[in-house]
């Protein structure tokens, strides 16, 4: 799975968790520019643990949607 | 022969911090407060310690139950938050009664009144008992960093308990506890020791907010879903859900994550705040004395927290 389809999919669950326009978030697009705290976050990772039967590691690390899929390309990638 | 609740009670202080009156003392504000964690006002102690506290939700438990002091056989409490690690938090409410029966405390953190209704069930069933009283009471102001704005607003005071008589009302129970200190900790007083080279830590709560979240809701929603698919029951046949009031957002995941509609739990943490093992007997006898519980409902209890220990149980109303 590349990249972009990752991003795909984690932008969908993040407009439906903060209620926004998909077309809104990029890579870039901050947590903190999308009002998404510590707890929306791991909320968020557990959305996508489920989707893609990984665990994830929420930490500071995580300041970008882009982060994220990172995180989760990583993960599949170890599988 | 197991138990049915026969009586509940509960008691908070008399003074109320608003979120306007934290915003005071540390840098938050009301807004951030009530969406974050959905606290509006805590009752704090200012006089009342511990024992205090629960000793009026014993009372008002056993006036609620019909069973007098004298006629119980058990007292179990528990308490992160004692006024002194001896006598016992259940001595200390047997003297305020005016009981004299086996008493003594149970350590299980926010999730310590399942543990105390699963230990009475075994006493009912050897049968050595016949009425047992069982409180939670917590002084969380004390043992809170009040400098820590994280935390602060998340807790309050207070106390609940329930009268237990012979019947059979506590139909099923799970547990699990995953033993760890990483997550959620609350050091003791170091002391004074001129031997001692260990780190001490301070006194307060130590709580890793985002894993206690994935613990919290991963464990409420599958508990809650052990118990329905154990018991042959759909959400349906549930009157409602009492869940450990820790923080609202918590209990909004696990409703989500658990496919159960939101208004199935029981919330009052706008108005107390997280009271560790006093929040689900609170919620209980609110729920008793509002007249929301008929005769034969079956209600499903639900906490976590510090050990890591978290649990479940299914209860019918007498």
């Amino acid at each position: 799975m590349t990249n972009e389809m990752i991003l795909e999919k984690l932008t969908a669950i993040i407009a439906e968790k903060v209620d926004t326009d998909p077309a809104e978030i990029k890579a870039e697009t901050t947590f903190e520019e999308l009002g998404i705290d510590s707890l929306d976050i791991t909320d968020i990772a557990m959305s996508v643990e489920d989707i893609f039967g990984i665990e994830i590691e929420v930490n500071e690390s995580l300041a970008a949607v882009g982060d994220l899929v990172g995180a989760v390309a990583a993960l599949i990638g170890k599988e | 022969m197991s138990f049915s609740i026969c009586g509940t009670g509960m008691y908070v202080p008399v003074h109320t911090v608003t979120n306007e009156d934290l915003s005071a003392l540390v840098e938050t504000d009301d807004e951030w407060i009530t969406t974050r964690v959905g606290v509006r006002e805590r009752h704090i102690a200012v006089t009342e310690t511990t024992a205090y506290m629960a000793t009026e939700a014993a009372r008002a438990a056993l006036e609620n139950s019909g069973i007098s002091a004298q006629e119980l056989d058990l007292i179990l409490c528990a308490t992160v938050s004692a006024d002194s690690i001896s006598p016992s938090l259940a001595c200390m409410v047997q003297k305020g009664i005016g009981a004299h029966c086996m008493a003594f405390d149970i350590n299980a953190a926010c999730a310590a009144f399942l543990f105390l209704l699963d230990t009475a069930a075994g006493y009912f069933a050897g049968g050595r008992v016949k009425n047992v009283l069982i409180v939670g009471a917590e002084r969380m102001s004390r043992i809170v960093d009040w400098e820590d704005r994280s935390t602060c607003v998340i807790f309050g005071d207070g106390a609940g308990a329930a009268v237990l008589c012979e019947g059979d009302g506590y139909r099923d129970a799970v547990f699990c506890v995953r033993g760890g200190d990483d997550v959620i900790r609350i050091p003791c007083f170091e002391g004074k020791s001129p031997f001692y080279r260990g780190v001490s830590e301070k006194p307060y709560i130590h709580m890793m907010g985002q894993e206690t979240f994935k613990y919290a809701v991963n464990a409420m929603s599958a508990d809650i879903q052990t118990l329905l698919e154990r018991n042959d029951l759909k959400i349906e046949d549930i009157r409602m859900i009492v869940p450990h009031q820790a923080n609202s957002r918590i209990i909004d995941a696990a409703a989500r994550r658990a496919s159960i509609p939101r208004e199935k739990f029981y919330v009052n943490i706008d108005r107390f705040g997280n009271t560790s093992s006093a929040s689900i007997p609170i919620a209980l006898d609110a729920l008793n004395r509002s007249g929301m519980l008929q005769s034969g409902d079956r209600l499903i209890l639900c906490a976590f927290g510090g050990g890591l220990a978290n649990a479940a149980c299914l209860i019918t109303w007498p």
